[in-house]
């Protein structure tokens, strides 16, 4: 074990500020990038899902009949 | 286009639809994994790791620093790759993945820039400094910068692909005069600790803590790209058969929000 108490542990040896600086950074872009990522996916799935409607509602052939939006409202 | 489907087994992961549920499963076990290893590697960075002896603590930067700038130049290796690959055999997939590694790629760029910065002002006297080592760094984080720029700005997603496959073709040159710039140059940061020809010259619990957060950056990329890449694949094939059943699916899983 390297330290004496949490507060050496923070503390860094007086480095605190570039050693958590650093690390903080770092998290706080991993967390970023996989917010992005999950929002990514949830928009573009919801965007496809309109555009399949309202093609179908165009009746150009893309889900029309049995994917027609009265029916995908009604699923639960 | 039409490619047959048959063939080796592996190729067979060339095809979209057979590639799609395939990082989908793997995704979340490559994050598992990325999880548990930083845990490790942050407890060998700061619980067993010793003080080093010149630069005290401030060292420990090093365990983010070194794998964030290795990633950095390795992914746009490999998003130099994906482009050659898809630009010689024209197969989508291969610009969707140059595409879904950039971000990330980019992400690891600022975070040796900055980690370094924070380095730099108690080790050198100064964040930041024009020497070859920086500089070329930077421009990494420019060339990524402008690859995202230009797909994103080009309508025309075959164009997009095209364009952007051959920034990151071109633009690869820059790699190895990163990795070289301590040799070539007289520069400010110093040389490799770590190198495929010589013994690492430090302690073997820190080269411990910096190859176990090297690997947790590696199963990180893989799954943040193969989550990435996911919703990309879905755009470009919505007109098919197979993005409707999965949309379908989607939806239901969303309780028919949408």
């Amino acid at each position: 074990m390297q330290w004496e108490s949490w507060s050496a542990f923070w503390n860094m040896g007086g480095a605190g500020f570039f050693v958590w600086g650093s690390y903080g950074l770092t998290f706080a872009l991993v967390a970023l990038e996989l917010v992005l990522v999950f929002q990514r996916r949830k928009d573009t799935v919801n965007r496809l899902l309109r555009w399949r409607k309202a093609v179908g509602r165009n009746g150009s052939g893309v889900g029309a009949g049995k994917e027609s939006p009265g029916e995908s409202r009604a699923i639960p | 286009m039409s490619r047959p489907d048959r063939g080796p087994s592996i190729l067979r992961f060339a095809a979209p639809q057979n590639f799609y549920p395939l990082a989908g499963r793997l995704a979340p076990w490559f994050a598992g994994a990325a999880a548990l290893l930083t845990l490790a590697g942050l407890w060998l960075s700061f619980f067993v790791a010793p003080t080093d002896a010149t630069q005290g603590e401030v060292y420990r930067v090093i365990f983010i620093h070194v794998p964030a700038a290795w990633m950095s130049m390795f992914v746009y290796l490999v998003m130099a790759f994906w482009s050659a690959v898809g630009l010689v055999m024209n197969t989508r997939l291969s610009f969707l993945m140059s595409q879904a590694l950039a971000p990330t790629g980019a992400m690891f760029c600022v975070v040796a820039l900055w980690t370094g910065a924070l380095w730099g002002k108690p080790t050198w006297g100064t964040y930041w400094v024009w020497d070859a080592r920086l500089t070329s760094q930077a421009l990494l984080l420019f060339l990524y910068l402008g690859f995202i720029a230009l797909t994103r700005a080009i309508e025309d997603p075959r164009r997009a692909d095209r364009a952007g496959a051959i920034i990151a073709l071109v633009g690869a040159v820059n790699v190895p005069v990163i990795y070289f710039s301590v040799k070539w140059w007289n520069t400010l940061h110093q040389g490799a600790s770590v190198s495929l020809t010589k013994a690492p010259s430090m302690a073997t619990t820190m080269l411990a803590g910096m190859l176990v957060m090297a690997v947790a950056a590696w199963a990180y990329t893989l799954a943040v790209v193969l989550w990435r890449v996911r919703p990309m694949i879905l755009e470009r094939e919505r007109h098919t058969e197979w993005v409707g059943a999965e949309l379908m699916r989607e939806a239901l899983r969303q309780g028919g929000r949408a």
